[in-house]
């Protein structure tokens, strides 16, 4: 900033002093519940339940919460129900929304326009919850993987993004593909994506973490535990107290004891991926902020 | 779209005075498509897409003129026309009022209290000398926006009840030990303090892109002006920051009444509706768990073309003030 450091006057040094203890306050305040969570997950539940104050550390130390978690077959369906949701929901995603922007991002065409404003009327008019579960519903999509899957395969701003990315490619790498008489879905393959292949990315990311940490189109159009995904789970234990199978023997205490420290065991084995994750892709999200507020 | 360019070209030869060559819409339409068939060939799938899911639900708002349930026809001879029944009721009820005061109570103070938030830690994290330390914070703040609706709920509801960690903390100030989601007169506070928590750091990003473009030269030319660091603040900082500030207002000004359901429905319990159930946890209760398909569809529309004109109006509004609007 400011590269002459005579002019740093006592109420600018008495400012700088506050915000560098603000931002250590605010960070404190971010990380806390985290930290609550993990050192809860690991207490004893007794010592925890009878704890009166702000936890520092654990409360005496137990994994019987982790092993009641990782022990119940519902997470691990729910594990793996994620997975396929977020791999192949994020795979038809990508490839939607490509076709769309590309064809949306094609100058000269006398209906792309007439398109365009079907797309993003969607955004700001919808039929409604019960209409749009009634078409879901009707195409036999109800209580199929399917529903979780194609009928939120655009989102329409994601796909504005990716209009954004694919007309900032220059025409002239267009122009010589074609003259060498390449079609359209070549130029798209061989040419756009890799150019745009940053953009991509980061709505790999965004649909990918949309898909991990969506539950209520499960909640709505699912009904076979076998399919719910790890979201749906974890209401039911977090939200509905259906600890249930977990703690097998419910009339003796400890295991009644044991279901609170099993919620915090579960939030974090269901949020481990995405904080180890995290940091490695902070960057491209923060990215996409940046592309998508540059055509809002 | 084909269908409606055959009707539009009926009257073939008809020359429209626009048109650079003297060939009719038809005609155009059919060289257009023969040239760029790849392209609409492309977009087939995409417009089928939008027609299917956007388009032809709704059309199925029709239900909420109507007494549908599953089985009965929607459209023809079947259906069952009742008017403008549902939207009276709703109307008339008393829970038009409470849903449409706890909408409005929720999204304003989270206007209120969420909308500076950002734009303050923003001006704050950009005044930090240290870029590292900047960074560490920036890299914390961001993180509760990944944590899932469910989880973050989840332990809001840890947290407040009787013997959670922010119900003790708050009992050395001497509030009363109970859980907090039980009480209804805190459930809009726990609302938009959490809802702070989560989305104050990623809230911020925008700004913080918004105070990298400005200019650096106004900062030294202010200083050799004399201008101190709080003078730069308003007659700098905030001058050039203030089309993003606009525009974020504006999409949420839009969506005053659009509360989502996802939240409200994985906090709230029986005891608190008064002040926690908004329209679109109405439209789900009545709709999904309670059946009432046509009546919960009219309160959906009702909702929804509420939020169309609005965002409308607030769009317009802007357009005229400024440069800024959305489209």
């Amino acid at each position: 900033m400011a590269k002459n450091k005579i002019k740093i006057g006592p109420a600018e040094r008495a400012f700088d002093i506050f915000n560098v203890i603000f931002m250590l306050l605010l960070c404190i305040i971010m990380i806390y519940p985290f930290y609550y969570v993990v050192i809860a997950s690991v207490s004893e539940p007794a010592k925890l339940m009878a704890f009166d104050g702000v936890l520092l550390a654990p409360a005496g130390f137990s994994w019987g919460a982790y092993s009641a978690v990782l022990g119940n077959p519902r997470i691990w369906t729910g594990y793996s129900n994620t997975i396929f949701y977020v791999v192949v929901g994020t795979v038809f995603n990508i490839f939607m929304t490509v076709l769309c922007a590309y064809g949306l991002s094609r100058k000269g065409l006398m209906f792309t326009r007439l398109v365009t404003v079907m797309v993003v009327f969607t955004m700001y008019f919808s039929g409604g919850l019960v209409p749009s579960f009634l078409v879901v519903k009707g195409l036999g999509l109800y209580n199929s993987r399917l529903a979780l899957i194609i009928p939120g395969a655009i989102s329409t701003f994601n796909m504005i993004i990716m209009r954004t990315a694919f007309a900032g490619v220059p025409d002239s790498l267009e122009e010589s593909a074609r003259l060498e008489g390449a079609s359209h879905l070549q130029i798209l393959w061989k040419i756009m994506i890799p150019v745009t292949m940053p953009t991509i990315a980061v709505l790999i990311l965004y649909y990918g973490v949309g898909h991990w940490n969506s539950w209520f189109s499960a909640a709505i159009y699912l009904r076979d535990g076998s399919k719910y995904p790890l979201q749906l789970y974890l209401r039911q234990i977090l939200i509905e107290n259906q600890i249930g199978d977990m703690s097998q023997t419910s009339a003796s205490d400890d295991q009644a004891l044991l279901a609170e420290t099993i919620k915090y065991a579960t939030i974090i084995v269901a949020t481990v991926p995405i904080l180890v994750l995290y940091p490695f892709l902070q960057k491209y999200f923060v990215k996409g902020v940046m592309v998508g507020s540059l055509k809002g | 779209m084909s269908a409606s360019t055959s009707t539009n070209g009926g009257n073939t030869g008809g020359s429209s005075p626009r048109a650079t060559r003297d060939t009719s819409f038809k005609a155009r339409a059919i060289r257009d498509i023969k040239k760029n068939y790849e392209i609409y060939l492309i977009l087939l799938p995409i417009v089928a897409f939008y027609i299917i899911f956007s388009y032809v639900p709704m059309g199925g708002v029709a239900i909420a003129f109507q007494d549908w349930r599953p089985g009965r026809a929607m459209f023809g001879a079947g259906a069952r026309w009742v008017g403008l029944k549902h939207f009276k009721d709703f109307f008339g009820s008393y829970y038009f009022l409470r849903v449409l005061r706890n909408t409005v109570t929720i999204s304003v103070s989270s206007l209120v209290f969420g909308f500076p938030a950002p734009i303050i830690l923003a001006l704050m994290l950009n005044e930090l000398k240290n870029k590292y330390f900047a960074r560490g914070v920036q890299t914390l703040v961001y993180l509760p926006h990944f944590v899932s609706m469910v989880v973050l709920c989840g332990i809001i509801r840890l947290f407040v009840r009787d013997t959670g960690v922010v119900t003790q903390i708050l009992g050395f100030f001497g509030f009363p030990a109970q859980n907090m989601l039980q009480n209804a007169s805190l459930f809009v506070p726990i609302y938009v303090i959490s809802g702070i928590w989560s989305g104050v750091g990623w809230g911020s990003i925008i700004y913080l892109a918004a105070l990298t473009g400005v200019d650096q030269q106004l900062y030294e030319a202010a200083e050799i002006d004399g201008a101190g660091k709080w003078k730069q603040t308003i007659h700098i900082t905030l001058p050039c920051i203030i089309p993003t500030i606009i525009i974020q207002f504006i999409m949420r000004t839009g969506q005053i009444l659009s509360v989502g359901q996802e939240k409200i429905i994985l906090l709230y319990n029986e005891t608190i509706y008064e002040t926690s159930d908004v329209i679109s946890s109405f439209v789900y209760r009545k709709g999904l768990l309670e059946n009432n398909w046509s009546y919960s569809t009219a309160v959906g529309l009702f909702n929804s073309i509420i939020n169309f004109a609005l965002v409308t109006v607030v769009n317009k509004i802007s357009s005229m003030l400024s440069e800024t609007s959305l489209w």
